[in-house]
């Protein structure tokens, strides 16, 4: 297994090689590279042929429908799914999901997955050997309101380490997955921490290879969100654009 | 045009298991609706293994080629029909969903795994157009040894095959919507 100083150097020689693209005029890439290197399991798992660009038909104009039904509001509330309290720093995750002209994505499905406090995942495949919380899952939905906003409580997952190299941690994250108003937009993400010491070291975050994407990723803390003597706050903003056509007048859009 | 930056994506990694598959999830339709159909497959690396740890989502009209707009696409009751199913591939990289022949001939899937950092989109046709049936302008684009990745291929009664390879030989046709 390759060394993290390895790996670090991979990824300085990636984003360096990126910011040169960007100088020399290419705009900044907003997700992260299928294909990239320092994190190893991508090698097999990227397409090699370019993506053929298409136009998308009627059906894809439209994202699959969940009602206020389909979920349960206790279940935005990671933090009551037992009958005891969960260990670790209670948190509040709030914001709004809009799309590219800003409109808020009303009534869509948000689903989010994270480790507990001391980094280990309720999945059977974990083999991290941190202790479980008999009082936390780590598994929420919500369905964003009228201005496009969600509010999950829960509490702040720790790191954990992985076989990606030797000494390989991933920072800090909760795992989200969203619904634009196209199934185009569809999006599977993470939301990490501020001021997380293993950003730089971590080959997933830094698959994105422009800082200020990357930084897109990570919630900002919010005193305002934040409940005296309960748990502290941090706000999240999701943008979902999608394809050029949902960001045309509907009169321009083509067909 | 926006004025907002799209958010990154990330990958969905090894334990999304327990986050995102729901009971149901994967039955579009329940086994005995008038027009099920089972559509499988496996998932392949560039090294032609199995990839255990791929979830798929499909998304598609009903028979007649309508959208849904009806709700419940995470409660699942017999009636409604949504459109939309998901599926997490076994250890063997096997998947498969209960569905109908969706009347535009074509269903949307949508592919995440571990070390896929941003899904992928492609699409199962169930007609190449050669026989006569409704045909496509994608399909019609891609030379013939692209196209066939893009056909759920019958392989048993009411049983359609539709394999995705995420590289090399065979690489399933991935898309970028303009
Ligand atoms: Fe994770």
């Amino acid at each position: 297994m390759a060394t993290q100083q390895v790996i670090t150097e991979e990824i300085r020689r990636i984003e360096t090689d990126a910011a040169a693209r960007v100088q020399g005029g290419q705009s900044p890439e907003v997700h992260p590279r299928r294909d990239y290197p320092p994190y190893r399991s991508s090698a097999l798992r990227h397409p090699t042929q370019n993506l053929v660009k298409v136009d998308p038909e009627e059906v894809e104009r439209y994202s699959p429908a969940f009602g206020h039904w389909d979920v349960s509001p206790l279940e935005s509330d990671l933090t009551i799914a037992h009958r005891g309290e969960p260990l670790g720093e209670r948190i509040t995750v709030t914001g709004r999901v809009v799309d590219g002209d800003g409109r808020p994505v009303r009534g869509q499905l948000i689903e989010l997955w994270q480790a507990n406090s001391a980094g280990r995942y309720v999945h059977k495949r974990d083999q991290h050997p941190a202790p479980l919380d008999p009082n936390f899952t780590g598994v929420g939905r919500v369905i964003t309101g009228e201005d496009g906003s969600y509010r999950f409580r829960t509490i702040k997952p720790g790191p954990y380490p992985w076989k990606n190299h030797t000494n390989a941690w991933r920072p800090a994250h909760v795992h989200f997955s969203l619904f634009g108003s196209q199934f185009t937009q569809r999006l599977v993400t993470q939301m990490y921490f501020p001021g997380d010491p293993l950003f730089a070291l971590d080959p997933i975050y830094q698959s994105i290879v422009d800082p200020a994407a990357r930084a897109r990723l990570i919630g900002t803390y919010d005193h305002d969100t934040s409940v005296p003597d309960v748990s502290l706050g941090y706000r999240w903003d999701i943008v979902l654009t999608g394809p050029r056509s949902t960001w045309l007048e509907p009169e321009h859009a083509d067909g | 045009m926006g004025d907002r930056v799209q958010t990154p994506s990330q990958t969905v990694g090894p334990f999304f298991h327990f986050g995102l598959e729901y009971d149901g999830s994967a039955q579009v339709v329940p086994g005995h609706y008038p027009g099920a159909i089972r559509l499988h497959g496996t998932v392949f690396d560039g090294g032609q293994a199995p990839v255990p740890d791929a979830l798929l989502e499909i998304w598609q009209t009903d028979a007649a080629g309508l959208v849904s707009r009806e709700r419940g696409s995470l409660l699942r009751n017999e009636f409604a029909f949504t459109g939309f199913g998901r599926a997490a591939t076994n250890l063997g990289g096997e998947y498969a969903f209960t569905t109908v022949r969706p009347g535009t001939g074509f269903v949307t899937v949508a592919v995440f795994a571990r070390g896929l950092s941003h899904h992928l989109f492609t699409r199962a046709y169930f007609d190449d157009g050669t026989g006569g049936g409704a045909s496509d302008s994608l399909l019609a684009s891609l030379p013939p040894s692209r196209r066939s990745t893009l056909l759920a291929m019958p392989d048993g009664d009411r049983s359609f095959r539709f394999d995705v390879r995420l590289q090399g030989d065979g690489e399933t046709v991935f898309l970028e919507y303009s």
